[in-house]
């Protein structure tokens, strides 16, 4: 699977297909500070996204000294 | 994963609520939650103008919308801060989300207040670019807002900023910060607008969602000045304790303000007086945002005399003569 790291400027590439949260758990992400996209939907933690399939993870922390 | 309304497949888990829902019922839920919210605290009312201030972000754009599709007479405010295509690539959201609505819009350049836009402030004046933002935001939001009349002005602060904040000001006992965290400041001054945060109980990750389900086309990108700024790591840690404890952020928060800011906030005694240059209300002879602009001006990059600009239907004429709002101030 293709998977876009938003605002990172990085895509890495996969091998097999995970479920959501073992996909961000691999790659160091909180659920809480990420949308997992696929097209035009939003992904659950459980669902599971295959080998050729393309996803975007885009960061949700925005803000600078506030 | 499924809906808890409908049963139908859910799109968003909100584990903090011990729910689920499809995008229909999590775009009704977070409407509900936000119009509650508003009322619950007294926010404004339908009747009252409420100046929206907006940054092309995710936040500020999902609570202009739902003040919109609420009914409220909510228009937007947009400062331009002359962070270069940063700058450039937020307000034509702004602009594009308004004229979609139909919707007004106001624009005000920092550069034309100031006199340098916020990078050149950091050029002259060695302010922390951060600081120089957030005071000028502070200050051109009331002043627009007075001047426009508006009596109040919300803003996209959500649950995480809120929690960073608080955490912030814990982690350095600032009794000042505490006393004036609240969801709502009044209008303790005429020189003050209410100033107002619909979103504090609904986390970054819900209005991020609310943004793309609702296809508002925002600013995914970050503020090129926001890398390693100290209010994202303490974000991660609350992200953590959040993974660890659905719930935690939100508990920190709404406990202090049960708990703990009342007793800040008797602490808290402030004496205002009239600026020397703007007029508004300042603790010190001339307010912070005037001694600023000051300093920009001896560094010889003092830009000012363009008038406020307005590029829905005001008259710059009516925009002068007004000015600080420094409560977030030493």
């Amino acid at each position: 699977m293709r998977v876009i790291l938003r605002n990172q400027g990085k895509e890495v590439e996969l091998a097999g297909r995970r479920r959501v949260k073992d996909l961000l758990r691999e790659l160091g992400l909180f659920p809480e500070a990420v949308l997992v996209i696929r097209g035009k939907e939003l992904l659950t933690s459980d669902q599971v996204v295959g080998e050729e399939e393309t996803i975007e993870v885009r960061p949700v922390v925005s803000g600078g000294a506030r | 994963m499924k809906c808890i309304k409908c049963r139908g497949p859910a799109v968003l888990e909100l584990r903090r609520h011990n729910a689920a829902f499809c995008a229909e019922d999590f775009l009704a839920f977070f409407r509900k939650q936000t119009v509650e919210t508003i009322r619950k605290w007294k926010m404004f009312t339908r009747e009252e103008p409420v100046l929206v201030a907006v940054s092309g972000g995710k936040d500020s754009l999902a609570l202009w919308d739902v003040l919109l599709l609420e009914g409220y007479d909510a228009t937007g405010l947009y400062l331009d801060l002359g962070i270069y295509d940063y700058s450039k690539a937020s307000r034509a959201r702004c602009e594009a989300f308004a004229a979609e609505r139909g919707a007004k819009l106001h624009v005000v350049a920092v550069a034309d207040e100031m006199g340098a836009s916020i990078p050149e402030v950091k050029e002259l004046t060695r302010r922390p670019t951060c600081s120089a933002c957030g005071l000028s935001k502070r200050y051109l939001t009331n002043r627009v807002a007075l001047e426009q009349g508006f009596p109040v002005v919300a803003t996209g602060h959500n649950l995480d900023d809120e929690a960073a904040t608080l955490l912030g000001s814990v982690l350095h006992w600032a009794p000042e910060a505490l006393a004036r965290q609240s969801p709502v400041l009044p209008a303790s001054h005429p020189g003050f607008v209410r100033r107002v945060k619909p979103f504090f109980r609904i986390s970054e990750r819900e209005t991020a969602a609310y943004a793309f389900l609702r296809g508002i086309d925002y600013i995914v990108e970050e503020c090129p000045f926001s890398r390693g700024a100290t209010s994202l790591v303490y974000k991660e840690v609350l992200n953590r304790l959040e993974e660890h404890s659905p719930g935690a952020k939100a508990a920190f928060f709404t406990t202090f303000l049960q708990r703990a800011r009342p007793a800040f906030e008797r602490l808290e005694e402030v004496e205002l007086r009239d600026c020397a240059r703007c007029g508004q209300p300042t603790t010190a002879e001339v307010c912070a945002f005037c001694r600023l602009a000051e300093r920009v001006k001896r560094a010889g990059g003092d830009r000012t005399g363009t008038p406020v600009r307005s590029e829905a239907e005001t008259d710059p004429s009516e925009l002068r003569g007004l000015g600080a709002a420094e409560r977030a101030l030493p």
